[in-house]
C-alpha cells in the first residue's frame, strides 16, 4: 500500500479520512459521511450550484475552471438525460493523489457524484478509473454496492423518491482518455480520440446528452465544501483560488508524498520544508510545478511563487494537476526532455498531425541530440517544431508537449549546446533510451 | 444468440459480460471493460476472443480491432504469466528506474515485450503508472509494487517464480 506522509502545515479537508478505515462505509458515515448529500437533497439545485459557485473550487485535473460554473451551464430543461462523469483516468506524469482518494476515500467521490448528479438533475453517474487502476476500482465498486445497498443511491435515494444511479468503468490504458471528449468516446466504447469543441459537454457530452464531467480530486472535495460552508473553504485558499490542493511530490526530494496545502502554499517552501529538501543535499536545478505537461522553472523563479492556477500561471508556468517533480543538479536536462517527448509521443492518439507528427519529429530530434549526434541548428528546429504544434491541435496534448519543451529549450539552452559535436552528455548513463 | 451456449469463457465471465452489456444506455459501452477482462482470463486477445467480443456488442470484428488496437493494455499476442510492467517515466526515473529496468532485463534474459521461454515472465517498459510519489513503481499483473531498488529486483522475480503453479489471477471479483 502506498505510504501515506504528513507535515504540520497541510490542511487536511480532502485528506481527512485517509488512513481511518472510511472505504467501509459504516466508518465513512461515522466519520460525518454523507451528511452533505442529505443536506443537499434538502436544500435544492441552485442552493448547490451557489455554494459552489461561492467556494471557488477550480477543476483539479488542470485547467482550473471553476467548478460551480461548469455546473451551471448544463441546461435546466433536457430532451436526453443529463449524466455526471468522473474522470478517474489520473495519467499525467508525477500525479498520483485519485490513487489515494480512491484507495482511501471511496465514498468521498460517491457522495461527490451524487451532489453533482443533484445540481443539474442528472439521474446516472460515471466513474471512470485508468486500466491500471484495477486494485481500486475493485474499492470502488465495493464501495458503490455498499451505497446501494445502504439505499443511497438507486431509484429512491435516502428514502427521497430521487433516482441517482452510479456506474463504474475500467480504462484500458490511454493518457488521452483523459482529457474529456476523448473520456466520452472511451465510455462510448471507441477510440479515445477528441471530439471537436463547441459544442462543450455541458450542452452535448456523453451519450449526446448534457454532461458534467470533473476530476476524481474535484467531485471529492465537493462534500467537504458543502459540510464546511462555501465560504471557510473559500477561506483556506487564495484569491479566486478556494480551498486545498493535494500535491503529488516526487522525483529528487527527502520525502516525496502526496501532501495537502492550502492553495498558494509556497513552491520553495514544499520542496524544503515539507518534502524535506533536495535528495542527498544535492542543488535544485528545476522543478516541474504541475505535471509533465507544465514548463520546467528555475530555482530563482520560485523564490515567492505560490502554487495557485493564477500566480503560477503569472510565473509562465501552470499548477496543472499539482504533480511537483523535483529535478536535482546532476540531472541531465536533454535528457529529461527527451523522457517527457517520448511520452507525448507515445500517448498522442494520431488524430491531428501537428500533434502526431509532431511529437515523433520532436522524439526523433531529441534522441539524436542526447545520443551526440545533434547539431547547433537542431536546437533552433526543436523550438520551432514545439511552437507549431501550440495551439494547433484538436485537444490539449499537442500543447501539453509542446509547452514544456520549449521551456526546456529556452531555460536550458546551455546544456543541449554541451551535447554538440559528438561530445559525450555530461551527465547521462543512458545515453539510448529503449523505444517505448 | 449463441455466445452463451458457445462461449469461450469461464461461466462466471460469461454472466458478468452477459450482465455488463445491460449496465449502459448503449451496449457497445461494455466493449473495453470486456476486452481486458477477456484479456485477463484468456491471456490475450485472441481471433476467437475478438469474434465472441464483437458478436456480444453487435459489432464487426474489424470495429472490434480498431478500438482494441488504441488501447495500451490490450494486446493481440500472449504475454507471460507474470507481466512485469517498469516506470520509466519522470518520476520514476528520477529515483533510478532505468537501473531497475535494466536488471530486469539482466535477470529475466529478456528486453522490451519480450516473454521468458517459460513463458513464466513477461517485461515491459511503461509509461506512468501513477505511483510517482513512490517511484520507482512497477506493476506486475495489477499488483503495484513501490520503492523499488535494482538490488531487490532478483528477490521479487523469485517470490513470483515461487507462484509458478497458483492458478492465474481472476480476471475480476
Amino acid at each position: 500500500m502506498p505510504r501515506l506522509v504528513s507535515h504540520p502545515d497541510e490542511v487536511k479537508i480532502v485528506t481527512r479520512r485517509f488512513g481511518m478505515g472510511a472505504a467501509n462505509i459504516d466508518r465513512y458515515i461515522e466519520l460525518g459521511g454523507y451528511e452533505s448529500a442529505k443536506k443537499c437533497l434538502e436544500k435544492g439545485p441552485d442552493w448547490i450550484i451557489d455554494e459552489m459557485k461561492a467556494s471557488n473550487l477550480r477543476g483539479r485535473g488542470g485547467a482550473g475552471f471553476p467548478a460551480g460554473l461548469k455546473w451551471s451551464f448544463v441546461p435546466k430543461q433536457s430532451a436526453k438525460p443529463k449524466y455526471v462523469l468522473v474522470n478517474g483516468d489520473e495519467s499525467e506524469p508525477g500525479t498520483c493523489k485519485d490513487h489515494l482518494i480512491f484507495l482511501h476515500d471511496p465514498h468521498a467521490v460517491i457522495e461527490g457524484t451524487i451532489i453533482a448528479g443533484l445540481a443539474i438533475g442528472a439521474k446516472t453517474g460515471f466513474i471512470y478509473l485508468r486500466g491500471e487502476y484495477r486494485y481500486l476500482l475493485k474499492i470502488m465498486e465495493k464501495a458503490v454496492a455498499d451505497a446501494y445497498e445502504k439505499g443511497f443511491l438507486g431509484k429512491n435515494i435516502f428514502g427521497t423518491g430521487t433516482e441517482f444511479q452510479i456506474v463504474t468503468q475500467t480504462g484500458a490504458g490511454a493518457y488521452e482518455v483523459g482529457e474529456e471528449s476523448a473520456l466520452m468516446e472511451s465510455l462510448e466504447g471507441k477510440r479515445g480520440v477528441p471530439r471537436i469543441k463547441p459544442p462543450f459537454p455541458a450542452v452535448v457530452g456523453l451519450y449526446g446528452g448534457p454532461t458534467v464531467i470533473n476530476n476524481a480530486e474535484t467531485i471529492a472535495t465537493v462534500p467537504h465544501v458543502i459540510s464546511m460552508g462555501a465560504a471557510a473553504y473559500a477561506a483556506v485558499g487564495s484569491a479566486r483560488n478556494g480551498g486545498t490542493r493535494l500535491f503529488s511530490v516526487s522525483g529528487h526530494v527527502e520525502r516525496p508524498g502526496v501532501y495537502e496545502l492550502p492553495m498558494g502554499y509556497n513552491l520553495k517552501k514544499i520542496i524544503y520544508d515539507v518534502a524535506g529538501g533536495v535528495r542527498g543535499g544535492r542543488k535544485l536545478k528545476a522543478v516541474v510545478p504541475g505535471g509533465s505537461s507544465t514548463p520546467v522553472l528555475l530555482p530563482e523563479e520560485i523564490e515567492n511563487l505560490g502554487m495557485d492556477f493564477d500566480q503560477v500561471g503569472k510565473a509562465g508556468s501552470m499548477l496543472g494537476s499539482a504533480g511537483v517533480v523535483v529535478i536535482d543538479d546532476q540531472t541531465c536536462m536533454v535528457e529529461f526532455a527527451l523522457r517527457t517527448i517520448s511520452f507525448y509521443q507515445h500517448e498522442s492518439c494520431g488524430w491531428c498531425i501537428p500533434c502526431r507528427e509532431g511529437t515523433d519529429w520532436l522524439k526523433k530530434s531529441l534522441t539524436r541530440f542526447h545520443a551526440g549526434f545533434g547539431e547547433a541548428k537542431d536546437i533552433d528546429n526543436i523550438q520551432y517544431l514545439a511552437e507549431n504544434i501550440l495551439g494547433r491541435t484538436f485537444c490539449p496534448l499537442g500543447d501539453a508537449a509542446a509547452m514544456p519543451t520549449i521551456a526546456f529549450v529556452k531555460k536550458f539552452r546551455k546544456e543541449f549546446e554541451d551535447h554538440l559535436n559528438g561530445k559525450p552528455c555530461p551527465f547521462a548513463k543512458h545515453v539510448e533510451l529503449a523505444v517505448v | 444468440m449463441s455466445a452463451e451456449t458457445m462461449t469461450l469463457f469461464s461461466p462466471r465471465l460469461a454472466a458478468r459480460f452477459d450482465a455488463l452489456v445491460e449496465k449502459y444506455p448503449v451496449r457497445r459501452s461494455a466493449l473495453i471493460p470486456m476486452l481486458l477482462y477477456a484479456q485477463d482470463e484468456v491471456g490475450y486477445l485472441s481471433d476467437a476472443v475478438i469474434a465472441e467480443v464483437a458478436e456480444r456488442i453487435g459489432i464487426t470484428e474489424l470495429d472490434v480491432r480498431n478500438v482494441a488496437s488504441y488501447y495500451s493494455m490490450l494486446r493481440f499476442k500472449p504475454a507471460g504469466k507474470f507481466n512485469i510492467q517498469v516506470c520509466t517515466n519522470i518520476s520514476c526515473m528520477l529515483r533510478g528506474a532505468y537501473e531497475v529496468y535494466e536488471r530486469f532485463q539482466q535477470e529475466l534474459g529478456i528486453g522490451h515485450k519480450g516473454v521468458t521461454p517459460d513463458g513464466l515472465f513477461s517485461l515491459e517498459e511503461v509509461e506512468c503508472i501513477g505511483a510517482c510519489c513512490w517511484g520507482p513503481a512497477i506493476q506486475v499483473n495489477y499488483d503495484f509494487v513501490d520503492e523499488i531498488k535494482p538490488e531487490l529486483v532478483p528477490g521479487i522475480v523469485d517470490g513470483y517464480r515461487g507462484r509458478a503453479h497458483e492458478a492465474t489471477e481472476a480476471s475480476d471479483a
